[in-house]
């Protein structure tokens, strides 16, 4: 039995709850995602503040959100809640799980992205008279959303494959769709690689795409500096 | 909140610490393995088949979600009638995918030591594979350091994954021990609080370590 | 007499921690005078420059042009980046490494500010900008992006940016210190035309020549302070500070090749 014969024996069975499974996948992502940038964004302004107190919490923050596993947080979330009182659709559990995790890493992706402009940009807006403001929406975010927009997309990337474990806790994104239909039919091999290739083909275009982006801001403007590969975004990027 | 309860917590909790570790330095293992040895025959040749495998099985691994391709090993292997058993297959899946991920790492490392080291080498007469072992390995790992810290905290994080499978890791016995006893806030934050332990353990280790490699 | 002085620096200051960077700097401006600030390095001339404008609030002293006070509210206190825009709106300030806009053409480098903050509609902003473009000799480079311009024709749309403003004061920092030697003269060319207009400018500069020829005055700084200061003519032909008899010395070295 070739894997192509039995997809094409049971694609009206699956395709249904395929289907079902990945419009839930790709709401956690965008739901996840846009809570992280908010959040991010928020992270970015504490981190900001003069307030010695609200910089330690924001660091906090940080440190908890990258060194514990997203599972234990979606677990806290949808399982621990309810004891204190508040009870939470799965759904919203996993979406609220995923945006805090990720806010931590695209807030340093914002940073990074104003980090790499010089300091003399913000200083020569500010000079010629421009306000706070302006200098932000004119000069400083059109520069750095060329920085941040290829690991933007690496880590929606990496959301959109980190909503699988909202699968644990009862979410029927495509993962666990796919775990059910298997344990009907019996048939992991098929199923679970029907699904592999699913999430490899939304993934994969978005890694190609931010690798191109990457390489052409490596190009422009052209800097002096010398150009040394990053090493440091190995891990995120190509 | 009775002793008794207290000792069970502990018990489940620094028994599942003893798997993930083991899960993690396993996995570890492997994908620095793999990653070693696939960057450095990389390195080595142009040969095309040679990069373009390696790039298929980074582009593949990098693409799919951890639980989905442990699921994939899990059960696609059994129905094959290759049964791992969780701990095994954990190791393998985790080591396969940090592979795919430590490829690219030291990589980067090898490509950020200056073209120059490369061709003193050549010109005091070192074949391409003493080169690469002497002066271009030694340099490029220093590099990758940051990287591979980084990616070993994601791999810890990851072993929790293990847990669908079965594995009886730190999430695993947590959640048998609320089932057994409702104490869900209490079991999964110390859960929490372990792995914050083994991630932050991991990341001091590797500062540390940079430090020391910074000041040669 | 009064009514004649345009910038009024009194008694700046600048300290970071225990350091003073300024230790009490005066000096005044007259409409369309043009002042040469010289010295060593490190001695003071980007801070005292930068606290015109308040991108290095000073940390004591005030700065008056046209006799308001710069930065300061009425009660004394610090004024916010929001506060002080339209202040620095009326200052041009020409930096040493020009930090044009990447982002943006070069038409749209200069006509940035007019719009933006003067309320220019986009056409009389374009216009603008040809005009100054124009006037330093890069017309022909307005659609332009700034990375594809030579070092000396990026200082210049940093000078016709500057000039987008209409300031009543131009502030420059060492704008051709940055530049290879062969791309310096295209940009004194046009600050010296814009000296011939009347501007009122001061000027941080190395080349002595240059500064002898465009400044009605020159004030010589060292260790954050004021040493000497006159016309261009007296500090530069009868200097009478020890130092900067020195200075002048090996910068004349420096020019001549055995420095
Ligand atoms: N942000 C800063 N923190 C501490 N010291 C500074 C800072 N900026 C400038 N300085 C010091 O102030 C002194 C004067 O600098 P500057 O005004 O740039 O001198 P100049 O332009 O005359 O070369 C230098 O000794 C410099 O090291
Ligand atoms: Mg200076």
């Amino acid at each position: 039995m070739s894997f192509l014969s039995v997809i094409y024996e049971n694609v009206t069975d699956w395709a249904p709850r395929m289907i079902a499974g990945l419009q839930l996948t790709l709401i956690l992502t965008a739901g996840g995602f846009s809570l992280a940038l908010l959040m991010a964004l928020a992270l970015e302004y504490l981190r900001s503040r003069q307030n010695a107190a609200v910089r330690l919490l924001g660091r906090i923050y940080l440190a908890l959100a990258r060194g514990i596993p997203i599972l234990v947080i979606l677990y806290l979330l949808y399982f621990a809640l309810p004891a204190a009182g508040l009870t939470l659709p799965a759904k919203l559990a996993g979406i609220i799980g995923l945006g805090c995790v990720y806010a931590a890493y695209i807030a340093e992706v914002l940073r990074a992205g104003f980090n790499a402009l010089p300091a003399g940009q913000r200083e020569a807006a500010l000079a010629s008279g421009l306000t706070p403001l302006q200098t932000f929406w004119l000069v400083l975010l059109p520069q750095a959303i060329r920085h941040m927009l290829a690991p933007l997309l690496i880590n929606l990337t990496s959301l959109m494959k980190d909503s699988s474990i909202c699968a644990l806790i009862a979410v029927p994104e495509l993962t666990l769709a796919s775990r059910e239909i298997m344990s009907e039919s019996f048939l992991p091999l098929p199923v679970f690689m029907l699904t592999a290739l699913l999430y490899f083909f939304m993934a994969w275009p978005a890694s190609v795409i931010a690798r191109v982006i990457d390489h052409r801001l490596r190009s422009y403007p052209p800097r002096s500096v010398s150009k040394m590969p990053d090493v440091k975004h190995a891990m995120a990027l190509s | 909140m009775d002793s008794s309860l207290m000792n069970a917590v502990v018990d489940a909790l620094l028994s599942g610490a003893v798997t993930t570790i083991k899960v993690t330095a396993g996995a570890l293992a492997v994908a620095l393995c793999i990653g070693i040895a696939l960057s450095a025959a990389a390195f080595l040749t142009s040969n095309f088949v040679v990069h373009a495998a390696v790039r298929i099985y980074v582009e593949a691994l990098r693409n799919v979600p951890s639980l989905t391709f442990l699921f994939l090993l899990y059960f696609g292997l059994a129905a094959l009638g290759f049964r791992l058993s969780s701990m095994v297959a954990a190791i393998l899946g985790l080591g396969l995918i940090g592979g795919a991920i430590t490829i690219d790492i030291f990589r980067s490392g090898f490509q950020a030591v200056p073209s120059g080291q490369a061709e003193a080498a050549a010109s005091i007469g070192l074949t391409p594979l003493a080169a690469f072992r002497l002066i271009i390995l030694p340099q490029g790992l220093r590099f990758a350091l940051p990287s591979l810290g980084n990616y070993a905290i994601a791999l810890i994080k990851d072993t929790s994954l293990v847990a669908a499978i079965a594995a009886p890791e730190i999430m695993f016995n947590a959640r048998q021990l609320v089932n057994e006893t409702f104490e869900t806030a209490f079991i999964y934050g110390a859960a929490a609080l372990v792995y914050l332990f083994l991630t932050m353990s991991v990341a001091q280790g590797v500062s540390l370590l940079e430090r020391r490699l910074e000041v040669r | 007499m009064a009514a004649d002085i345009l910038l009024d620096v009194v008694n700046l200051g600048k300290s970071y921690g225990d350091f003073a960077v300024l230790k009490g700097v005066s000096f005044s401006l007259r409409r369309g005078e043009r002042v040469a600030l010289i010295g060593p390095s490190g001695s003071g001339k980007s801070t005292c420059l930068r606290a015109i404008n308040y991108l290095d609030p000073p940390t004591q002293g005030e700065v008056r042009l046209d006799g308001q006070v710069i930065g300061r509210r009425s009660d004394g206190r610090r004024m916010s980046d929001l506060e002080l825009a339209p202040q620095r709106a009326e200052i041009g300030m020409v930096f040493q490494h020009f930090h044009l806009w990447p982002h943006l053409c070069v038409r749209s480098n200069v006509a940035l500010q007019p719009r933006k903050v003067r309320g220019l509609s986009h056409d009389e902003a374009a216009k603008l900008a040809d005009e100054l473009l124009a006037k330093v000799q890069l017309g022909h480079k307005a659609d332009e992006m700034p990375h594809r311009l030579s070092g000396g024709q990026q200082q210049r749309v940093a000078i016709a940016r500057a000039l987008a403003q209409q300031p009543k004061l131009l502030l420059f920092d060492e704008p051709t210190s940055a530049l290879d030697p062969e791309l310096v003269g295209e940009v004194l060319t046009v600050i010296k035309e814009l000296a011939g207009e009347g501007r009122a400018m001061v000027l941080v500069t190395h080349e002595i020549a240059f500064a002898r020829e465009v400044a009605d005055r020159i004030i010589f700084m060292d260790g954050g302070r004021i040493v000497e200061e006159g016309p261009a003519q007296s500090v530069l032909d009868d200097p009478q500070a020890p130092r900067l008899k020195q200075f002048l010395t090996s910068l004349a070295q420096r020019e001549r090749g055995d420095g």
